[in-house]
C-alpha cells in the first residue's frame, strides 16, 4: 500500500459545533458537515501523519472497526475533500499546515 | 431540512453564536440619505482590540463572519483585519460599496479568502443611485470594482434597497446583475437610525409599490407561492422564535457594543469592558430575547399571519416593544397575501369590529 498524507488546507472556514465540523468549501462556498469519524480524520490531518497512522489510531481504536474497511472509507473520504480543496493529498509529508485547526466552542 | 438550515438548528440549540456581524467603522465615503449610522468616528476599536476580540469569536464558535460599515475599505488596516481573521477560519463576507476598489485590492481580497461580497446598487442609472449615495460618479466607480472582483472569481451580490425614488428601478438593477455575473437580492424595508431616529421611515415605499414588488416574477421567484396565504398556526408555530438574532447570530458595532442585531438596538454589553464569550452567556437582556417564543407576542400570537410572517423583532423593538408587531412586516403580509394582519387591526379597532369571536356555547 502507498502511503498517503493530509493536510486541512489553509484557506478554509471551519468550526466544530456539537461534535461535527462544518466547513465552507473556498472553491464554491458549498457548506460540508463531517460526522463525528470524519471529524476524527479531518483533526488529525496535519500533513505529517500518515493517513494508515490516523486510521489505526483515531478510527479503529476509537471506533471498533477493522483496518482495512476503515482505511478504504477514510481514502475515500479525503479524496472526495481534495477534490473540493478541502484536503490536500500527497504521497510524502506536507510541510507547514495545521494553521486552519477548526476550534470547539 | 438543509444542511446549513440543520447548522443553524444545531448553533441555535446550544447556544453558539455561529453569524456574527462586525461593523469595524461607520465612516463612508457615501451619505446614503435611508442610512441607519451616522458617519462619524466616535472611538472605533484599534486593529489590536478587532484582533482580541476575533480570537474571542473564534473560540466562541462564530464561523460566519460579516465586515461592514459604514464604508469598512477606509480603514487603513481593513486588510490587515481580514487577513487576521481568514487565519483563524472564519467564512468571511463583506459588505463594501466597491467605490474604492481597484485591481490590486480585488486581488488582495481574493487571496486573502474572501470568497463573498455584496454591493448595495440602487439602480441601473446613475442619476439615480448617485443622487441616493450623494456622491457623484458612485454608480461608474462601484460597478467597475464589481466587475473587477468578479474577474477574481468573488461571489458578488447586489443588494437592491427599495425606496420613494428608486422603487421602479428593481428590474433594471436585476438585469444588471445577471450581465455582470452578479446575485441580486431585494430589500424592501427601510429601517430607523440606530439612534432611534425615525426621519429616514418616510422614504418607505407606499403598499402599492410594494405590491407591484411582490407581483414581479423577476424578484421574488413563483409569485403565486410567495404570495400565498399563511400557513395554519400550529403548536410548532407558537414554539418557535422570529429569527435568529440573539440565538445563533448577533451584532458589534465599531465601539464593541453587542447588539442581538444589526437592526435590533438593544445594548447586551461591551466588548471593551466584558469578554464576547461572558455577554453572550450572561447577558439579561439577551437571555430575555431567548426567552420570548411566538406564543408570547401581545398581538401577534393571535394573528393568522404567525406561521408566514417576516416579523422582526428589532423593528418591533424600535417601535417601542420588542414583543409586538412590526408594522413594516404587518404591511408587507398584507401586500403579499392581501390578508389583514391582527397588528394592523389592533390600530384600526374599526377593522376589529368587523369580526365578533365567542366561545363556543356563549351566548351574546
Amino acid at each position: 500500500m502507498n502511503e498517503k498524507y493530509v493536510a486541512r488546507s489553509k484557506t478554509i472556514a471551519s468550526r466544530i459545533v456539537g461534535g461535527e465540523t462544518a466547513i465552507m468549501s473556498a472553491v464554491d462556498s458549498t457548506l460540508f458537515v463531517l460526522n463525528e469519524v470524519a471529524t476524527e480524520i479531518w483533526l488529525a490531518a496535519d500533513g505529517e501523519t500518515p493517513l494508515s497512522d490516523i486510521v489505526k489510531r483515531r478510527i479503529c481504536e476509537e471506533f471498533e472497526v477493522s483496518a482495512d474497511e476503515a482505511y478504504s472509507d477514510a481514502e475515500e473520504f479525503v479524496d472526495a475533500l481534495a477534490h473540493h480543496g478541502i484536503l490536500q493529498t500527497a504521497a510524502y509529508p506536507i510541510p507547514e499546515t495545521g494553521e486552519s485547526a477548526s476550534v470547539t466552542p | 431540512m438543509s444542511l446549513m438550515e440543520n447548522l443553524n438548528h444545531k448553533a441555535l440549540t446550544l447556544g453558539i453564536p455561529l453569524s456574527v456581524h462586525l461593523d469595524v467603522t461607520y465612516r463612508c465615503n457615501e451619505r446614503c440619505k435611508h442610512c441607519y449610522v451616522d458617519h462619524e468616528d466616535h472611538g472605533e476599536m484599534t486593529t489590536e482590540e478587532i484582533r482580541g476580540l476575533l480570537r474571542q469569536l473564534q473560540m466562541a464558535g462564530v464561523l460566519f463572519l460579516t465586515l461592514s460599515g459604514g464604508e469598512p475599505l477606509l480603514r487603513s488596516d481593513c486588510l490587515e483585519i481580514i487577513e487576521y481573521a481568514n487565519s483563524l477560519s472564519f467564512y468571511v463576507k463583506l459588505k463594501t460599496n466597491a467605490v474604492l476598489i481597484n485591481k490590486q485590492y480585488a486581488a488582495r481580497l481574493r487571496a486573502l479568502g474572501v470568497r463573498q461580497v455584496q454591493v448595495s446598487i440602487y439602480s441601473h442609472r446613475s442619476e439615480i443611485h448617485d443622487g441616493i449615495t450623494k456622491l457623484p460618479g458612485s454608480l461608474e466607480r462601484s460597478l467597475a470594482g464589481i466587475v473587477l472582483l468578479r474577474s477574481e472569481g468573488i461571489h458578488v451580490t447586489l443588494a437592491n434597497v427599495l425606496m420613494t425614488g428608486n422603487s421602479q428601478d428593481s428590474d433594471g438593477v436585476h438585469e444588471l446583475a445577471g450581465q455582470i455575473g452578479a446575485e441580486y437580492t431585494l430589500d424592501p424595508t427601510i429601517t430607523p437610525m440606530l439612534s432611534g431616529d425615525t426621519s429616514v421611515l418616510k422614504l418607505r415605499i407606499p403598499g402599492t409599490e410594494l405590491r407591484e414588488v411582490f407581483q414581479n416574477k423577476n424578484l421574488v421567484g413563483d409569485v403565486q407561492q410567495f404570495c400565498a396565504p399563511p400557513p395554519p398556526v400550529d403548536e410548532d408555530v407558537l414554539d418557535g422564535y422570529s429569527c435568529s438574532a440573539g440565538h445563533s447570530a448577533c451584532y458589534i458595532t465599531p465601539y464593541g457594543d453587542v447588539f442581538p442585531c444589526v437592526q435590533f438596538p438593544l445594548p447586551c454589553g461591551n466588548v471593551r469592558v466584558q469578554s464576547f464569550q461572558e455577554i453572550w452567556k450572561s447577558s439579561p437582556q439577551l437571555k430575555e430575547v431567548r426567552s420570548i417564543r411566538a406564543r408570547d407576542l401581545s398581538t401577534c400570537s393571535s394573528c393568522s399571519h404567525l406561521g408566514g410572517c417576516t416579523r422582526c423583532p428589532g423593528l418591533a423593538f424600535m417601535e417601542g416593544d420588542m414583543r409586538g408587531p412590526s408594522s413594516a412586516d404587518c404591511e408587507k403580509s398584507f401586500v403579499r397575501t392581501g390578508i389583514v394582519s391582527a397588528g394592523m387591526m389592533a390600530k384600526q379597532p374599526a377593522l376589529a369590529n368587523l369580526v365578533q369571536i365567542a366561545p363556543i356555547g356563549s351566548r351574546a
